[in-house]
């Protein structure tokens, strides 16, 4: 007797593929299930600060700023750009912020869109010349951005140099601290979600399956890689902007291998190119890591380990696999 | 100043041409882009120091076992991880990444931070050249890193397995068809790699301390190198070394020595920029870079 695993789609499933469909409450409550639990729970967490603490409340909030970076990975790997340095975006949003607050005394109100916007602009002037680059290649140069940076900012002794710019402006009150990550993640992750599969996102997928097919439909895919870049800037510079007045703080730290590897862990754990994956991978892998701080560097060891068995062990990410088990049922067919 | 200039940036292009040649070997052969290179080299660094201290090894056999384990760190990173993901640029480069970096992290938490990490000099003392003091560990690094390419060309030339490393760099189909085993000789190209590095270790790391962020520096090196020249072509590596080690000397001696690891930016974007391909890279030009 041999069996084989047999995966069928539920009938629901098919039913509620096209929304018109839809014909009774538990099949709009199959839709919008998967999508409203975590916006609540998203939600409903800043309130809860009398339960879970403080101290795991600005874990919240790092977690939403590590997720609000891999989901700009994610959008660049929809493009085929993979990136081993989101470290440029979060430190380029990071000092402009830092800055523009230090030496104008603006308020984060102002310096927080700016540091986006500019440090959005200025990783994406600088990845330019390597957009032509593809896979690899592209990679390669993508990893040596944030340490030469952090190099440059060291030896030429700007921006603080090695101190940083300290007492900066801090935010406002602590709803603010917690609310506007949340908000930041919920419009990132659905708004990316829309864009990708809008016609603008079928030419980005469509150049990271086939360049060569996008071009010879006479759309210029640096033009279109470009704008994609700075779309997954600005997301990555508005966490370094954000946390910029968050810690008070802007220094070296902020082009840290950290904020390179960590996003990409969570994009690889959750699984690429879903953007609800990478946000699901650093939920789980955020928290986990908060409770072995007491580690220290060999956290950097536990993130590695986890890419690398999740890149060898579990290609397809977490989020396939929970869809997967969501939208279809298996069983065992006796195959003779 | 100018004699000391020629000296120095002769030593200077050796060590990132021994640094790089490496990580190029490797790419150039299986493809693959081998992230963890900057860590082994690192380990490398630390095996010698332990085995010279911990163990009390001589010197010489250190050396010999540290480069022999390094080859076969190389060798079982391929089989154990690559084999598995070969073929996906994207996993490949994010399995090799995280090998490095744990490992790079991993001697962090270890306390490998001090320093008191010092690999010895292999003989002290200096020599002058053209009214130079130039001391005997550079000498032997340019000496070291003509003899590794000397060997290098014969061994691609000469010996079975460096043709076969060579026929499945050009054409990995034809090579499979011929009887040249595609794995085993990727796997082998990763170990070569590795070993080239963790000798480029042994004869640099004493000139100054055994640092972790040297690790992602060498990494560094490598590629700025490797895109200067061509990633893939061994001319294009040297052509390079010479072109950023003497830039880089010149910068030291006539702006400030902060700014030398500023020409690695420069002369990667300015490349870029004008000829994406390397100045010596010829091949995958269309295919895979552009």
């Amino acid at each position: 007797m041999k069996f084989r695993k047999e995966r069928l789609d539920r009938g629901i499933k098919a039913r509620c593929e096209d929304i018109f469909a839809l014909s009774s409450y538990r099949e709009i409550s199959y839709l919008l299930f998967p999508r409203v639990l975590p916006v609540a729970l998203l939600l409903i967490l800043p309130l809860l600060q009398g339960v879970i603490g403080l101290y795991w409340e600005k874990v919240l909030m790092i977690t939403c700023m590590i997720s609000l970076l891999a989901l700009s990975w994610d959008l660049m790997a929809s493009v085929g750009l993979i990136s081993l340095g989101q470290a440029l975006f979060f430190g380029a949003g990071a000092y402009i912020t830092g800055y523009l607050n230090y030496a104008f005394k603006l308020p984060p109100i102002i310096t927080i869109p700016l540091g986006t916007v500019g440090g959005a602009l200025f990783s994406t002037l600088l990845l330019l010349p390597v957009l032509r680059l593809r896979g690899v290649y592209f990679a390669i140069v993508t990893l040596t951005f944030p340490l030469l940076l952090a190099r440059f900012i060291e030896t030429t002794k700007i921006l603080g140099g090695t101190e940083g710019i300290s007492a900066l402006s801090p935010l406002p009150n602590v709803w603010v601290e917690l609310y506007v990550p949340v908000f930041a993640l919920l419009i990132c992750l659905f708004g990316f979600r829309r864009l990708i599969n809008e016609d603008y996102g079928l030419v980005l997928q469509g150049i990271r399956d086939n360049d060569r097919a996008v071009m010879s439909g006479a759309i210029n895919i640096y033009w279109y890689k470009a704008q994609a870049v700075f779309i997954a800037g600005v997301a990555g510079a508005f966490a370094g902007a954000f946390m910029t007045h968050y810690y008070r703080f802007v220094g070296m730290p902020a082009f840290a291998m950290d904020y390179s590897i960590l996003p990409l862990t969570a994009a690889v754990l959750g699984g690429v190119g879903t953007f609800a994956g990478p946000t699901i991978g650093a939920f789980i892998l955020m928290p986990l890591s908060e409770s072995l701080r007491a580690v220290g560097t060999l956290r950097v060891v536990f993130y590695s380990a986890i890419l690398i068995i999740c890149v060898v062990g579990l290609p397809e990410g977490i989020f396939r696999y929970i869809r997967r088990k969501y939208h279809q049922f298996e069983r065992m067919v006796d195959v003779g | 100043m100018l004699p000391s200039i020629i000296v120095y940036g002769l030593v200077n292009s050796v060590i990132l041409a021994l640094t790089a040649i490496g990580f190029s070997l490797t790419f150039g052969i299986s493809g693959v882009a081998n992230f963890a290179y900057g860590a082994f080299y690192i380990f490398s660094g630390f095996l010698v120091w332990m085995l010279l201290n911990y163990l009390k090894f001589p010197l010489l056999l250190a050396i010999i076992v540290t480069i022999g384990v390094v080859g076969l760190l190389g060798f079982v990173t391929y089989w154990v991880i690559l084999l598995r993901v070969r073929g996906i640029p994207l996993s490949e480069v994010i399995a090799t990444f995280a090998l490095g970096v744990g490992i790079l992290e991993l001697f962090r938490w270890m306390g490998f931070v001090t320093y008191e990490f010092t690999l010895p000099y292999l003989k002290k003392g200096m020599i002058m050249i053209a009214g130079v003091p130039l001391d005997y560990q550079r000498l032997f690094i340019v000496g070291i890193g003509l003899a590794l390419v000397l060997f290098l060309y014969y061994f691609t030339h000469y010996t079975r397995i460096g043709l076969a490393f060579r026929g499945i760099a050009q054409n990995e189909r034809t090579a499979i068809s011929l009887g040249i085993k595609s794995d085993l000789t990727a796997a082998l190209s990763l170990a070569f790699g590795s070993a080239m590095g963790a000798v480029a270790a042994i004869v640099i790391l004493p000139l100054g301390i055994i640092s972790i962020n040297t690790g992602y520096e060498v990494l560094l090196i490598a590629v700025a190198v490797g895109i200067v020249g061509g990633l893939e072509s061994v001319p294009g590596i040297l052509v390079a070394s010479l072109i950023l080690g003497y830039a880089q000397i010149i910068t030291g001696t006539y702006f400030k020595p902060e700014w030398m690891t500023v020409v690695y930016l420069a002369a990667i974007v300015l490349v870029l920029a004008i000829k994406p391909s390397g100045l010596f890279g010829k091949f995958k030009e269309l295919e895979e870079r552009v």
